[in-house]
């Protein structure tokens, strides 16, 4: 390691590293980082066991990933078997005010699985919507979600489409993980009328309503009251559901935050707010923006978690958790630590705030689709091969949704003025004063 | 306080705000005629109430207010329907409060949101009692922070709820600005109509009585580009309940801007059940020579100016424009072919105010009908100044109306 990697190792010490997620002493996140560079390319079942222990916090000899029933790698069953398998989160949660989950998540190959293939097709379809923005078929603002798959998918994995999730302008993953469809993603993208908003809404404003997805919010910070409203009408109509309401570091200044938190957890709504610290709040990050970054302690008489946001088990178990705490207790945070490799939207490079090695070093040891993979390949519940196999098929799913949605038709000027209002008690849906039309008088 | 009462009573001589008056007001405006028998005037039959008017006896009937004669004709040939009720009497804020309860006896979904509204009973007791009544979560006290809320209500209504979110003062709603802008008016829209948000934002504005200058703001032209939006004024009981309920029943975002010092006004009203249209004028006195269109408290000094022109000679047809978003083109285009002379008397202020639009819109629209320039008196663009006879000389005075009128009808 050059002398300059050192000194930058010994800066991000504090919670603010994206690195890890727990305050470690500084020798072992040295020696972390050499362990990792050297057993993380190798994908026989003996390193990736290794790597991910030792990609643990407290010591070398501690837990490795407890692989309790399914210890017996012979039959495989790729994407059928829901056995249950249980699987240790890499990192511990941390909690203020409550109990932190267990570090045992439940889960299956058949979820893992498709963890795997929702998190690659995620990944795949950023990643074209980046080539897309750079043809210029997709304008104005594209905030891409890669490197924060896991968040996605996890949050999924523990909650039915009864429960509300609503987001900031970073949604085009949270909506293909709602259950949108990739041709609708990229219509709207490329303001197409067949996309999920008729192409009257672009990037930053997905909805899917009939999957209690509530958008797809531009300004920052402010769908917080409104996640907390989409709580209140749950707890008004007794759904027993929760909503899920995200924002990010940076959004986690707003004003607007502590007033909902407070309304939140003065009524004991069932709102579970969570913060995707990504650690930048577009060029800022968080040692620089934030007093206190530990975001899940801000909640105050809240309680809160702090996640390993890469960690698509860790995500599912601590939504699970908040969940049930939310249906009993009221408002809770979520502190999701992950990272988005590419930057704030497309117009912003990513690397005039931090380094490139910052970006790979990441994407070597923390990435969460190759983690998963790892654990795949370890229990074997597929092959390299078979992954691969997945990962083309994917592959060319998101590109046969480009060129569908390429071919779609775009919005006519007709739809200029529909959808403004909502016709009844005579309401025309022309602009102001009643209209275009010249009014003829009797 | 006299000068108020001094101009309801005028509205009263001149216009008598009666049961069958008021009636007559209401039913042409409906193409649900057939249901008159009923006498329960339901939202939003069909869509087709105010665009193109094909039918004759569609035309006939409203301009029927058009002609001061109809009146007592219009009631015997309403008699069958309208000899039962005799209506009640009640404050413009128990009209309010009427409207909110009967509609969250009839809607389950229906709920209210704001300051002090609950245990308090509201800062002007609008929402008074309804807290015992509809309990904690239906009546909702919240903390002092106008963006949350209204963000909350915004976010309960994407769901299908149907807040009325009530800012303890208008000016109070510039905090939750964003809110109002972004989300309440665009949300319909960039969803590709997937949510409707059908809310009811509502809060006394206006000129107070030497309230300063951060309580007496004047916010409709603020609001009035918002995309999405509808705006309504309601200044007398009567179409105060007429329009909460319609503004609880739409599907639209409604603000519903009233008036501090019009909570006292006193009215009889219908017994039944009523609502009145969010996008129609309400014809207040038929004339010929000059048409004048107000809304809110200005209506009241308008009136009083009327009685000193009648007097003088002149013959003013008032029109309170009541929808201030969109504005009641049909109505207003059909006062200005008849008189050919427009005065517009607010209580925004000069630049960028209703005023402002409205003369855009006339000239526009109704330029060739015009025999002079289209007049607007507003309030002085200055923050509102405590001394009392500094705050008169802000807002628009009955005697400046008189003498704008003279100006243009000579």
């Amino acid at each position: 390691m050059s002398q300059n990697d050192q000194k930058r190792f010994d800066l991000s010490i504090d919670d603010a590293s994206p690195y890890y997620n727990n305050n470690i002493p500084s020798l072992q996140i040295k020696i972390r980082f050499l362990f990792a560079k050297r057993d993380y390319s190798k994908a026989n079942s003996r390193a990736p066991a290794m790597a991910l222990s030792r990609l643990s916090s407290r010591s070398n000899t501690f837990l490795k990933p407890a692989i309790t029933a399914l210890h017996s790698p012979i039959r495989r069953h790729v994407s059928t078997d829901t056995s249950p398998i249980t699987i240790e989160t890499a990192v511990p949660f941390t909690s203020h005010l409550c109990e932190s989950p267990s570090r045992s998540v439940e889960t299956s190959s058949e979820e893992i699985l498709a963890f795997f293939r929702d998190m690659a097709r995620m990944r795949r379809m950023e990643i074209a919507a980046d080539s897309l923005y750079k043809a210029k078929l997709i304008r104005g603002f594209c905030h891409l979600y890669d490197g924060q798959e896991a968040l996605a998918v996890g949050m999924e994995a523990a909650i039915t489409k009864k429960d509300a999730i609503i987001t900031s302008y970073r949604d085009h993953c949270t909506f293909i993980g709602r259950g949108g469809k990739l041709v609708d993603a990229f219509s709207e993208l490329m303001g197409r009328k067949t996309g999920c908003s008729h192409g009257k809404g672009g990037s930053m404003h997905f909805y899917k309503k009939d999957a209690s997805f509530y958008g797809g919010h531009g300004i920052v910070g402010a769908q917080i009251p409104l996640g907390c409203g989409l709580a209140f009408a749950q707890k008004y109509n007794k759904d027993e559901a929760v909503t899920f309401t995200m924002y990010g570091d940076g959004a986690a200044n707003q004003g607007q935050l502590f007033e909902a938190l407070n309304i939140a957890a003065l009524w004991d709504l069932p709102a579970i707010l969570v913060c995707e610290n990504n650690h930048y709040g577009m060029g800022t990050a968080t040692w620089r923006s934030a007093k206190s970054p530990a975001y899940f302690k801000r909640g105050d008489y809240v309680p809160g978690l702090k996640v390993d946001g890469m960690d698509a088990l860790a995500v599912k178990q601590a939504c699970k958790f908040a969940k049930e705490h939310a249906l009993k207790n009221g408002p809770i945070i979520l502190e999701m630590d992950t990272y988005r490799y590419h930057g704030h939207s497309m117009s912003d490079p990513g690397s005039t705030y931090r380094t490139r090695d910052e970006i790979s070093g990441v994407r070597q040891v923390r990435d969460p689709i190759e983690r998963v993979r790892k654990l795949l390949l370890s229990h074997d519940i597929a092959t390299e091969k078979e992954l691969k196999d997945m990962e083309k098929e994917i592959r060319k799913e998101v590109d046969d949704a480009v060129a569908q949605a390429k071919e779609s038709p775009v919005p006519d000027s007709s739809e200029l003025f529909t959808n403004m209002y909502v016709k009844d008690c005579g309401v025309e849906s022309f602009g102001a004063d009643r209209k275009d039309l010249k009014v003829t008088l009797p | 306080m006299s000068a108020i009462l001094q101009g309801a009573g005028a509205a009263t001589a001149l216009s008598p705000f009666n049961s069958i008056d008021s009636n007559k007001l209401v039913a042409p405006s409906r193409s649900s005629l057939s249901v008159r028998s009923k006498r329960y005037i339901v939202a939003g039959s069909d869509g087709t109430n105010n665009k193109t008017f094909a039918s004759s006896s569609l035309i006939a009937r409203r301009s029927d207010p058009l002609i001061p004669n109809a009146v007592a004709t219009k009631a015997d040939t309403a008699a069958s329907s309208t000899s039962s009720k005799s209506g009640h009497e009640l404050l413009l804020f128990e009209a309010l409060q009427e409207g909110l309860e009967e509609e969250m006896d009839r809607d389950p979904h229906v709920c209210v949101m704001g300051e002090d509204v609950g245990h308090y009973g509201g800062s002007y007791k609008v929402t008074k009692g309804l807290a015992d009544k509809f309990g904690d979560l239906r009546v909702l006290d919240t903390p002092i922070c106008e963006n949350a809320f209204t963000g909350m209500g915004i976010g309960a209504a994407m769901t299908g709820l149907r807040p009325v979110i009530e800012g303890m003062n208008m000016g109070f709603l510039l905090l939750a600005f964003n809110q109002i802008s972004n989300n309440c008016g665009m949300l319909h829209y960039t969803s590709g109509g997937q949510f409707t948000i059908p809310v009811v934002i509502r809060g006394p504005g206006g000129v107070g009585r030497q309230l300063g200058a951060e309580h007496s703001q004047r916010l409709e032209s603020y609001f009035q580009s918002i995309p999405g939006i509808q705006m309504v004024a309601c200044s007398t009981p009567y179409n105060a309940k007429g329009l909460m309920k319609a503004a609880i029943r739409s599907e639209n975002p409604v603000i519903l801007f009233e008036h501090v010092l019009l909570y006292n006004l006193k009215e009889s009203i219908p017994d039944e059940d009523y609502i009145c249209n969010l996008e129609e004028a309400e014809m207040v006195r038929p004339g010929e020579h000059i048409t004048i269109l107000t809304y809110s408290r200005m209506r009241y000094h308008v009136m009083q100016a009327a009685k000193t022109l009648v007097n003088k000679g002149y013959d003013p047809e008032v029109i309170d424009i009541r929808s201030l978003k969109p504005f009641d083109l049909h109505t207003i285009g059909n006062s200005v072919k008849k008189t050919h002379r427009v005065l517009i008397v607010e209580e925004c202020m000069r630049t960028g105010g209703i005023g402002a639009s409205l003369t855009a819109a006339i000239n526009e629209n109704f330029h060739d009908y015009l025999d002079a320039p289209v007049m607007c008196l507003s309030s002085q663009d200055v923050p509102t100044p405590y001394a009392g006879t500094l705050e008169e000389w802000t807002v628009v005075q009955p005697a400046q109306i008189v003498t704008a009128v003279e100006q243009l009808c000579q």
